[in-house]
């Protein structure tokens, strides 16, 4: 479970966040949805532990972020950045595999984990000894879940998902994020400014505006009952922009 | 950390180890022919009275450089000049006589022979066919010329009290600055002969007045001072070696001017070897020469000593600076700019800077090439360090990497290819500038061409600077080669 309460952020005197609560329950995907400068971008990095905060909590199972070193806090979150975020300069199982060997995990342990991985992600093993420039947008993708997720993390957090993919590549990857997620049974939390990837992919999801929490509640509720006329707006635009909204 | 330890095990190979023996009798000498030869002479004089082993130091640049490697203990006998010592070295330009110039250094732990038996004075030299058209006797008939007059003089000559200050003041010469080139001396020589100037400063028995048929004007006021040929030593040397001071006082007032023009003029335009020239004068054999295989391999090895200590300082101490360089802003800039800076002073001036704190020899010449390649290792690690992207910085925090991870796995590989590069540049740089080191004693490739400058004798600069240059295309390739062990793969361009 993860769980932001009363989150508030100023950077010297501009108010980023104010108040912001969210609650994940465990095993479910919600997706934080906004537009650029809405706040998003700060809110998961205080969720990643980058940068402090100047109110409220975060928690994971219970457990808070601050009572943990970052190092500490990076093997309970597992962080998928936007375009897939690999680094340049080493393999893509050397990616995956990264933390765990600083770790000190055992060679035999990590090819097991790898291998365990690759099957949720359904990767040509191939792939994974390509170097990231070498890979497609949807093959680091799954790369960058992969080692989101070696180190077992509660918590999975992906900025943008699909945001660096072609459209006809970003819909069978939606439905494929879907089922990784099933299989993974992560909690999830996905930031994104699609509201179509959000409507499709999360049971649950939080509007964010000027740093301020507008809506929560199911994709549905917000569709229907938007709570203020910058929800509709915002879902008004989308809409006409693409057709890609699945409403439940 | 495999790769980290190969390019040890490479660095390593690179030093040889080439200190110097010590407990050994050491001769130093100028950079000029005269030097040299009597340089050599004293190193064979010594050799043929005594079992010490004698190393030649022959070659160390200007006065200033020896004194200091005299006083230092680097060297241990020189030959000088009277006038030298008294001018330049006690600034006692008044002092005369061998014995008040030998009182004078006594408190300096130093002393001085008798004469050799002659006069190595300053003078000043024009063509022969260029005296002949102007009718030109003395020094005193170039007043009316001065206006027009194209010199050449050397830097010392230059600068020295009983050089040319004084001498336009003694004869009320009004030479236009434009037409007064300060060169180095031996290529003075050079640029009489091409016609590029019409008067240079010469010395007394330098043997190219004969080759060029040059005519010495006389110096109708006696200006300049006496330059009794001397040897100078440190008194210790003296006390602990008598018999081999004894074989050298021997030679006292032996040496005619004549005879020294002679044996210059085989230098020079004969090409005889210095140790031939010597031997022959003091009618010894001629001590066995290495060959010219083994002088190249004993050069390298001492070449690649100097460009492999500096380099791995470089890199010990450049990459760090770098990287602090990035961490804090205002340190950044100090040490960017102070390396910039160092960059700046000529690496003549730097030696001279070093040798009051190290001394003469390898030591100076390390540190003034520790100097030196420092600016671009630590401008490439600078620059390499802030062209990493910093969502990878942010990333690799998020994953849990400490800061000590961020820097070795994430941001030093990613910026691997600018900072090998800013290596590689370091140590091309290296290996040109390591020639200078001859200068103050430190042997390398630079030995035989400061020999060779001084004896205007290309082949004798080319076995210097052949080698040198192929040192350098070797250093490229093998950093073709490091590039490939050491650059990420993920980074390296495709073929």
């Amino acid at each position: 479970m993860l769980e932001l309460q009363n989150i508030s952020k100023t950077f010297e005197d501009r108010t980023v966040l104010s108040d912001v609560n969210l609650m994940v329950p465990k095993g479910a995907t919600h997706a934080l949805i906004g537009s650029s400068g809405s706040g998003k971008t700060t809110l998961l990095r205080i969720t990643l532990g980058l940068i402090p905060f100047d109110k409220g909590y975060v928690k994971i199972n219970d457990q808070a972020l601050l009572s943990f070193t970052q190092v500490e806090w990076a093997d309970r979150i597992g962080y998928v950045p936007q375009d897939g975020g690999l680094f340049p300069h080493i393999s893509g199982r050397n990616n995956v595999a990264l933390i765990a060997k600083l770790r000190g995990w055992r060679r035999a342990r990590i090819d097991d984990r790898v291998e365990e991985l690759r099957k949720v992600v359904d990767l040509d093993p191939e792939i994974l000894s390509r170097f990231p420039r070498e890979m497609s947008g949807g093959q680091k993708q799954r790369v960058s879940i992969m080692r989101a997720a070696m180190m077992d993390p509660a918590v999975m957090l992906l900025d943008e998902p699909m945001a660096a993919l072609d459209p006809l590549i970003r819909r069978s990857l939606q439905q494929e994020l879907k089922s990784i997620f099933q299989r993974l049974g992560k909690t999830v939390l996905l930031v994104t400014h699609d509201l179509g990837e959000a409507v499709y992919l999360a049971e649950q999801m939080t509007m964010l505006h000027e740093g301020r929490v507008v809506q929560s509640g199911t994709p549905r509720e917000l569709l229907l009952h938007p709570a203020n006329p910058f929800v509709s707006q915002f879902i008004n635009a989308q809409r006409t922009l693409s057709d890609s909204g699945e409403v439940r | 950390m495999r790769r980290a330890a190969l390019a040890g095990v490479l660095l390593a190979a690179c030093l040889p180890c080439a200190a110097p023996a010590a407990d050994t009798i050491v001769i130093g000498g100028k950079i000029f022919t005269e030097s040299y030869v009597l340089g050599e002479m004293a190193a064979q004089t010594i050799e043929a009275a005594s079992s010490e082993p004698v190393t030649r130091k022959l070659g160390m640049g200007s006065t200033g450089i020896l004194f200091e490697a005299l006083k230092s203990g680097a060297i241990d006998v020189y030959p000088d000049y009277t006038g030298t010592l008294a001018e330049a070295i006690l600034k006692k330009p008044d002092l005369k006589s061998i014995e008040d110039i030998r009182q004078a250094l006594k408190p300096m732990g130093l002393t001085i022979s008798d004469s050799l038996g002659f006069n190595d004075t300053y003078a000043l030299a024009v063509k022969e066919d260029f005296a002949e058209k102007h009718n030109l006797h003395s020094i005193g008939d170039l007043i009316p010329l001065e206006a027009g007059l194209r010199a050449g003089f050397s830097y010392e000559f230059m600068d020295r009290k009983d050089g040319y200050p004084g001498l336009v003041d003694s004869y009320h010469l009004n030479f236009s600055p434009q037409n007064v080139s300060r060169m180095e001396h031996s290529l003075s020589y050079q640029a009489i002969d091409q016609n590029a100037v019409e008067l240079i400063d010469v010395y007394s028995t330098d043997a190219k007045i004969k080759k060029l048929n040059l005519q010495l004007l006389k110096d109708d006021h006696n200006y300049f001072p006496v330059y009794q040929a001397v040897w100078v030593a440190r008194t210790s040397f003296v006390t602990q070696h008598p018999r081999e001071w004894q074989a050298l006082l021997a030679l006292q007032g032996r040496i005619s001017a004549e005879a020294m023009l002679d044996m210059n003029a085989q230098a020079d335009i004969q090409k005889m070897p210095f140790a031939k020239i010597a031997a022959r004068f003091l009618g010894s054999a001629l001590p066995n020469s290495p060959g010219w295989l083994r002088e190249v391999v004993h050069r390298t090895k001492e070449h690649l000593w100097l460009v492999g200590v500096s380099l791995l300082f470089s890199v010990l101490v450049g990459i760090p600076l770098g990287v602090t360089a990035v961490r804090f802003q205002a340190w950044g800039q100090a040490i960017l700019l102070s390396s910039a800076l160092i960059q700046t002073v000529p690496s003549l001036a730097l030696l001279c800077f070093l040798i009051p704190v190290f001394g003469v020899g390898t030591k100076p010449a390390l540190a003034a090439l520790c100097l030196y390649s420092l600016l671009p290792v630590v401008l490439n690690t600078f620059t390499g360090i802030r062209a990493v992207n910093p969502v990878h910085v942010e990333n690799a925090r998020a994953f849990g990497l400490n800061p000590r991870q961020v820097l070795l796995r994430v941001v030093l590989p990613l910026a691997s290819p600018t900072l090998l590069a800013g290596i590689k540049t370091a140590t091309i740089v290296s290996i040109g500038t390591a020639t200078l080191a001859a200068l103050v004693g430190a042997g390398g490739y630079g030995a035989p061409i400061v020999s060779g400058l001084a004896l205007n004798d290309v082949p004798t600069i080319l076995t210097g600077a052949i080698p040198a240059a192929l040192m350098a295309l070797v250093a490229h390739g093998l950093f073709e080669v490091l590039g490939l062990v050491l650059i990420p793969a993920g980074l390296r361009r495709r073929p």
